[in-house]
């Protein structure tokens, strides 16, 4: 695109139809990623971030919808594409690492067959040149490729996570994401993972969609910071915004809920209350009823909008704020 | 009285692997994993130790292994001063009333046949302790709000599957309240909950231990979070403990390599003050075969000659710092 980005999403809302009505999982997500830019999706588990990611590439569950809203890739927009016209972007373009996707690999079938057919599903070369690939991906992945013909059993958790990345980079994608990626792993194996992710984005000039609840994990990976707040973007901005010049009230709690080894030792903060349900989200903020800030009643009765704090592109959606601009 | 609440000599935990009948009969080839491999640990009174250490480096079977949930190779287990005696069923009914543990894996541990009061009660089933029906939920109630299940009664006659993550380790955490007992394994109690909620279990812990002087043998792959409860910690690898000391030596200053390598890679939020990463590679090996010399050797960013030829003991190097390297250091 014109202005640097690869990726625009505009006013998505994404909903799921259940028994009991409507769930409003993604209600007006807006965000922007540059080229070879990396942005962190984080919140509570149940706020709608693996929902934003299967948005994007369109394998939402057979009861999920995109309402409204545009995904511009490339100039072109994603979500009014037809399944058939998806598909020359799904894995070409756009890959994603599935949360817990290390452990759904097919426990009968070698981890080399496995990506081979991944390859040959999406690209019509011959079996001998997918396995070159293959061998390529893997030492990219830094696991050796005389190991590419083991069964998934036969490979450590962090081997398993290297080989669904390796399998995610094999169609050479220009935006890749990873929902929880590292989640579940040793720390350790975390490490080496973070340092693949960022050594193949430098070196592949890819750009990113990185999915934790674990916000230290995005300050370690992610250019940007989006903070979802049950179906909403609460906040958004550079890392260093957001953790060092924090204005939302959901952000702040979020932030203290972890501790940090290198200041005081402190007990953590939880935050009281549960997100609300997605079925019949309140009507004012989304955060009020756990809020530790609330204003008033502007806060039950008015859904605050996103907006740009002194014209950057560190946004907020709090009364806190707009209040203070209006002051 | 007597200061700790367990005493662990020399304790030794290995088990028989089974094989396939050409390994086992005509090779007569025997596998043994060695998931506990000669440790000494104390807790005392009123403490809460951390053992902090990567998958399979045996934790939850030293756990098991102080509630006689596990059969132990070789060493001693002292409860209170004494040595628990299996064989004595008055004195095994005090110690399952004074001696809990909290599971790790909440989908696991509870009984998916059971509601949520029935398994909240059991323990006191189990210890034949007579209430009527009334007293029952009342007490129910009460452990389930005193683990954060708040309203309780409104959790009473659920069932684990209608339960979130969060909510079993909540449940799990209950049973073992209702008999307020002296001491308590916490089997990584919080690692399924989301960080905005699991402060309020960390808190319920140190309270615990502040107003009623319980116990804690607390065990976590998190490092951050053991520092933060903790009196001290003790490092595990392969079967071994590699560092011990307070908490805030071992986050601060830690002089073993692989605990100073697990304190380098640890993410913060909001601090600049970030050091060095030290990030391993490779892998660590398998229980079955561990390296000889350190342990640790195949790891080691400082591994010498000595190191693949003898195994460094757990030794003091200044008071209540113990550390099994040939080299402690600090490595930059
Ligand atoms: N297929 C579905 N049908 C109905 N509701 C759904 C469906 N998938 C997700 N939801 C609901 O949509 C909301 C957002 O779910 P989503 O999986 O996007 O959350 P998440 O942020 O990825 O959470 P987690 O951290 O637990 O993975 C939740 O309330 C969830 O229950
Ligand atoms: N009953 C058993 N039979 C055989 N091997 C066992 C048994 N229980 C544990 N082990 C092995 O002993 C080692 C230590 O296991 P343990 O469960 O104590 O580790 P852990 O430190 O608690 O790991 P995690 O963080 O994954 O819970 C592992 O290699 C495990 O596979
Ligand atoms: S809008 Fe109001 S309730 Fe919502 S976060 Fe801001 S101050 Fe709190
Ligand atoms: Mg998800
Ligand atoms: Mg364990």
């Amino acid at each position: 695109m014109k202005n640097g980005n690869i990726l625009e999403v505009k006013n998505l809302k994404t909903y799921f139809k259940i028994k009991q009505g409507i769930v409003k999982a993604v209600d007006d997500v807006s965000f922007e990623l540059k080229k070879g830019e990396s942005i962190g999706l984080v919140g509570e588990s149940g706020c709608g971030k693996t929902t934003t990611a299967l948005s994007i590439i369109r394998l939402l569950s057979d009861n999920g919808y995109i309402e409204s809203g545009k995904i511009i890739f490339d100039d072109v927009n994603l979500a009014a594409m037809t399944e058939d016209e998806i598909l020359n972007y799904r894995w070409n373009d756009i890959s994603m690492i599935f949360q817990g996707a290390m452990n759904a690999l097919n426990p009968v079938m070698r981890v080399s067959d496995q990506i081979i057919e991944a390859i040959q599903l999406h690209e019509s070369i011959s079996r001998e040149e997918a396995r070159k690939r293959v061998t390529e991906l893997f030492e990219l992945v830094k696991i050796n490729p005389n190991l590419m013909d083991s069964y998934p059993h036969e490979f450590s958790g962090g081997m398993r996570q290297r080989a669904i990345i390796a399998m995610a980079l094999a169609c050479n994608p220009a935006l890749i994401i990873g929902d929880e990626p590292t989640t579940a792993l040793d720390v350790m194996v975390q490490a080496q993972i973070i340092d693949l992710i960022n050594d193949l984005r430098k070196k592949l000039k890819m750009s990113m969609i990185m999915i934790t609840h674990d916000l230290s994990i995005i300050t370690e990976t992610c250019d940007k910071i989006a903070v979802m707040y049950a179906g909403k973007i609460a906040e958004i901005g550079n890392v260093d915004d957001i953790v060092f010049n924090y204005q939302h009230p959901y952000t702040e709690k979020l932030i203290k809920a972890f501790p940090n080894i290198y200041g005081e030792r402190q007990m953590v903060e939880s935050i009281p209350g549960t997100p609300p349900n997605l079925l019949n989200p309140p009507k004012g903020c989304r955060f009020a009823d756990r809020c530790h800030k609330k204003i008033g009643e502007i806060c039950d009765n008015v859904d605050p909008s996103l907006v740009s704090i002194d014209g950057s592109n560190h946004m907020v959606a709090c009364h806190l704020k707009e209040g203070l601009r209006n002051v | 009285m007597y200061n700790n609440i367990v005493d662990i000599q020399n304790l030794k935990i290995y088990f028989q692997i089974r094989q396939g009948f050409v390994e086992e009969v005509i090779k007569r080839e025997k596998k043994i994993v060695k998931a506990v491999d000669n440790i000494d640990l104390s807790i005392k009174k009123g403490e809460i130790l951390s053992l902090v250490g990567e998958s399979g480096s045996g934790k939850t079977t030293t756990g098991r292994a102080i509630l006689q949930l596990a059969k132990k190779t070789d060493g001693k287990i002292l409860f209170d001063g004494d040595e628990i005696n299996r064989k004595d069923k008055k004195y095994m009914h005090t110690f399952r009333e004074r001696a809990q543990m909290i599971f790790q894996d909440p989908y696991q541990s509870l009984n998916p046949k059971f509601m949520v009061i029935d398994i909240v009660a059991e323990p006191l089933q189990l210890m034949k302790i007579k209430i009527s029906q009334e007293e029952k939920i009342k007490k129910v109630i009460k452990a389930l709000e005193f683990a954060g299940l708040k309203p309780g009664k409104d959790y009473l006659y659920r069932y684990p599957h209608e339960l979130s993550g969060g909510q079993r380790q909540r449940v799990s955490i209950a049973t073992c309240f209702i008999v307020s007992p002296d001491f308590i394994v916490a089997d990584e109690p919080v690692s399924m909950l989301d960080a905005s909620v699991r402060a309020d279990i960390l808190k319920l812990f140190v309270s615990m231990k502040e107003q009623k002087d319980t116990s804690f043998l607390f065990i976590t792959h998190d490092l951050a979070l053991a520092w933060l409860i903790s009196d001290r910690i003790a490092i595990m690898y392969l079967g071994k403990i590699m560092e011990m000391g307070s908490a805030d030596l071992i986050a601060g200053s830690c002089l073993h390599p692989y605990s100073q390598a697990l304190t380098s890679v640890l993410a913060v939020v909001g601090d600049k003050r970030k050091k060095k990463r030290i990030v391993l590679e490779g892998e660590t090996p398998s229980p079955m075969n561990i390296p000889k010399g350190c342990r640790f050797h195949t790891r080691c960013p400082i591994c010498q000659k000595k190191c693949k030829q003898s195994e460094p003991e757990l030794k003091e190097i200044s008071s209540g710092h113990f550390v099994a390297c040939h080299f402690p250091q600090k490595i930059n």
